[in-house]
């Protein structure tokens, strides 16, 4: 039997298109913009000012507070403009914009492909190179990894849990990862271990990806206390609470964190770029982007530096394919829709996808036959269609008693919705209100 | 680029599933039930059941686009399950006029004046039954002997319904062993040799419309099952306490529309309870109610009062029985 969470959950048609491909490097584009808010928490301070001349891996913004994180150049040239640009949250933004001259990295960065397995420093010098080289989550949320890294007080962090599960359809940015770079992940998760103090350490890998499931299991042979899991494909199995419920059978607390049932969740990104920052000294500067869609012509994986305007990597795959309706940032099920393709590619873009417009329109909402679907499959044992209606009846106080504040925002209940009510949506309102309502009281 | 594009927020995929496709398959489930009420009354049951649902359809189409004047849903195949509903719950005899009167009443009081699909708190094909059983008791408790294409509808030769024959029975104060000697054997009942509605009869039919159902997910098994359980169980004690004075539980779960109702009328979404815990009370109750009336009650025939009850009792369920929420044990 393989392991998955038990309550919920939906199966959306996998669409992995670009599974087989292997990663390519992007062509470096002739200008960049990097947003100074590419995490939760406070954005960065520019450090540059237009006319400076900048080193690909130099540090342009500086962490601001405890949540918040480092931005560096991911290129060499000159700035040309500090100013605000319309990222893909779809608002405008303090972003710096430097035109590329050429690719000159700061020395001290090790280039080299080779392996370094060795970890000679000690976890808190491991927790300090994480937050110098601005590492942030890369499965979408982008909350600064260090954070992630030292534990509150009063509370004891017993595993590691590295998320392979990759669940969106489309995406393989992952799984491309996982085969390539296996080795450097797993070194990667070693060093998150030493930095928390644990010995223990999971992957958990959904079955739809056996060759990287059979990979780690025999990498993980020469790591002691680390082990692989085949999870059973089911979305959302890559929310962080499902997999800890999955591999442990804890679970957290509502309105907890993972850390209260001794868990610590990371992504397999995040643990190459724990990897590369303190072993290579390089900085998050690229990723692993996957642009695809069912008319792409050659769906991919793309090596980007953080920065490159969508427009380029979609060119790369084939360019936008005719009937093209809906571009999206991220996975089909969270991924937020670009209305720009312009905007740059950021910390926390797993994919780039292109929606035929056929399948980008939301069909007709039906009235609610209360057919109980949408409680069926809410991974967090939530009323979606009663939320929707408190939300609409604007009774904010029968909202927070009935858990809105716990939703994920998985949208597994418009997904399933027979109706097509936009549940999900009046949940996102009801959560807006409610959340203002109990900072208002603090 | 200067094409325009759609931003709409998340999820950017949808199932495909419909309310139009779940009714399609709640018609289909309904297929094999209407092919033996055909096999088994010929041409009355063809009649009853195209008047009902195409009266339900005319109806719905109306009132909403003359009375509510909006745009009218006929499409969504929910007019046309109650109309089919309707006509399985009816005696292959029931005269066309009689028919469209408990339409009219199924779709215009039973749904529409609640606010049509979705808001109705009563299965709307019950209110339209219990409406003609009500006002026209005669009609609606002669059941023509099922003869195929042959059933005649103007002979006064009526079969009794197996419940008739054991509250009557129970009534001229019998034993249950005279009175079982008249009964159908319970192989019979269940392929539908007895009087009785022209949906309800054939058991087998209908228990292949519950395969379907679940095997396409439409519905679960908690409402059915937990209806049948609990009427083989309080029926079984009975019977076990007094075998002279009681049928067997066999016997009343095949017999009546107990089949019919629980499976095709118990589910109705929009009147039945929202979670699995509280599907399963109102299954018990539908069941405790069904048996209650049965045996002690004026009629032979419970089901239609135990849901229609039951649906009352569906708002209550829903605010008290909530699903487990993620991680609300620790808190505790």
């Amino acid at each position: 039997m393989l392991k998955t969470f038990p309550r919920g959950g939906v199966h959306p048609a996998e669409n992995k298109f670009s599974a087989g491909n292997k990663i390519i490097r992007m062509t470096l584009p002739k200008i960049v913009t990097i947003p100074l808010a590419q995490h939760l928490g406070v954005p960065a301070e520019a450090l540059v000012n237009h006319g400076d001349m900048v080193k690909t891996g130099q540090t342009i913004g500086a962490s601001k507070g405890f949540v918040s994180s480092n931005i560096h150049s991911s290129v060499t040239g000159k700035v040309i403009k500090v100013d605000k640009f319309l990222d893909s949250s779809g608002y405008k933004k303090a972003a710096v914009s430097i035109e590329v001259t050429e690719d000159e990295w700061l020395p001290e960065i090790d280039r080299s492909s080779d392996l370094k397995k060795e970890i000679i420093i000690d976890g808190e010098e491991i927790i300090k190179k994480t937050l110098e080289s601005g590492i942030v989550g890369m499965g979408g949320a982008t909350f600064p990894s260090h954070v992630k890294m030292s534990v509150p007080r009063g509370k004891k962090a017993e595993l590691v849990i590295l998320n392979g599960v990759e669940c969106e359809p489309f995406l393989t940015s992952d799984h491309r990862l996982m085969l390539e770079k296996g080795e450097e992940i797993l070194v990667g998760l070693r060093l998150i271990m030493k930095a928390l103090g644990v010995t223990k350490g999971m992957v958990g890998i959904e079955n739809n990806k056996k060759d990287a499931i059979d990979h780690f299991t025999q990498l993980s042979k020469q790591y002691p206390g680390i082990e692989v899991f085949a999870l059973k494909v089911k979305y959302p199995q890559g929310g962080e609470k499902q997999l800890i419920k999955a591999l442990t059978g804890r679970e957290v607390p509502s309105g907890g964190l993972p850390i209260d049932v001794g868990a610590v969740v990371h992504n397999v990104g995040t643990a190459f770029a724990v990897y590369e920052a303190v072993q290579k000294n390089k900085p998050l500067i690229e990723r692993v982007v996957t642009v695809s869609g069912k008319m792409v012509s050659s769906p991919s994986n793309l090596l980007t530096r953080i920065g490159t305007p969508v427009n380029l990597l979609i060119e790369t795959s084939g360019g936008i394919p005719e009937g093209t309706g809906k571009i999206i940032n991220g996975g089909p099920m969270m991924g937020k829709a670009l209305d720009s393709v312009d905007v740059p590619v950021m910390k926390g873009t797993s994919g780039i996808l292109l929606i035929p417009d056929k399948e980008s329109r939301r069909k007709k909402i039906d009235p609610c036959i209360r057919c109980s679907k949408c409680i069926t499959v809410c991974p967090m044992g939530l009323e979606p269609y009663l939320l929707m209606t408190l939300t609409e009846k604007e009774k904010f106080d029968r909202l927070e008693d009935e858990k809105v504040m716990d939703c994920i925002e998985c949208g597994s209940c418009s997904y399933t919705c027979p109706a097509n009510r936009p549940l999900l949506d009046y949940i996102r309102l009801g959560k807006f209100n409610v959340g203002q309502i109990i900072r208002n009281r603090k | 680029m200067n094409k325009l594009i759609t931003v709409s927020p998340s999820p950017h995929m949808h199932s495909g599933q419909s309310t139009s496709k779940l009714m399609t398959h709640v018609l289909i489930a309904l297929i094999p039930a209407f092919a033996a009420s055909v096999w088994l009354f010929g041409w009355s049951s063809i009649i009853v059941v195209s008047v009902a649902v195409s009266s339900c359809l005319i109806f719905e189409f109306l009132i909403q686009k003359f009375l509510l004047k909006k745009e009218t849903s006929i499409s969504d195949g929910s007019a046309a399950v109650t109309g089919a509903l309707l006509a399985f719950s009816l005696p292959a005899s029931t005269p066309i006029g009689m028919v469209m009167i408990g339409s009219l009443v199924a779709i215009g009081i039973g749904k529409m004046s609640f606010g049509g699909l979705g808001n109705n708190p009563f299965n709307p094909a019950l209110v339209g039954r219990v409406f003609l059983f009500i006002s026209f008791p005669v009609q609606m408790t002669s059941w023509p002997i099922p003869k195929g294409f042959e059933t005649s509808l103007v002979d006064a030769i009526t079969a009794p319904t197996p419940l008739e024959i054991v509250k009557e029975g129970m009534r001229i104060s019998e034993n249950m062993s005279s009175v079982v000697s008249n009964l159908p054997s319970n192989m019979e009942v269940f392929c539908g040799k007895m009087g009785g509605s022209l949906g309800e009869i054939a058991a087998c039919t209908i228990l292949a419309g519950f395969l379907y159902l679940l095997i396409t997910r439409v519905i679960s098994w908690h409402i059915p099952v937990s209806i049948l359980t609990t009427v083989a169980v309080f029926t079984g004690i009975m019977w076990l306490i007094d075998p002279t004075a009681n049928a067997n539980p066999g016997f009343h779960l095949l017999s009546g529309g107990l089949l019919l109702g629980s499976i095709f009328m118990a589910t109705d979404y929009v009147t039945s309870p929202m979670t699995h815990k509280g599907m399963i009370i109102f299954g018990v109750g539908i069941g405790l109610i069904t048996v209650i009336i049965r045996r002690f009650g004026a009629y032979p025939e419970g089901i239609q009062f135990a849901i229609l009850i039951m649906n009352a009792f569906v708002p209550l369920i829903n605010s008290y029985l909530k699903p487990k929420r993620f991680g609300e044990m620790i808190n505790e």
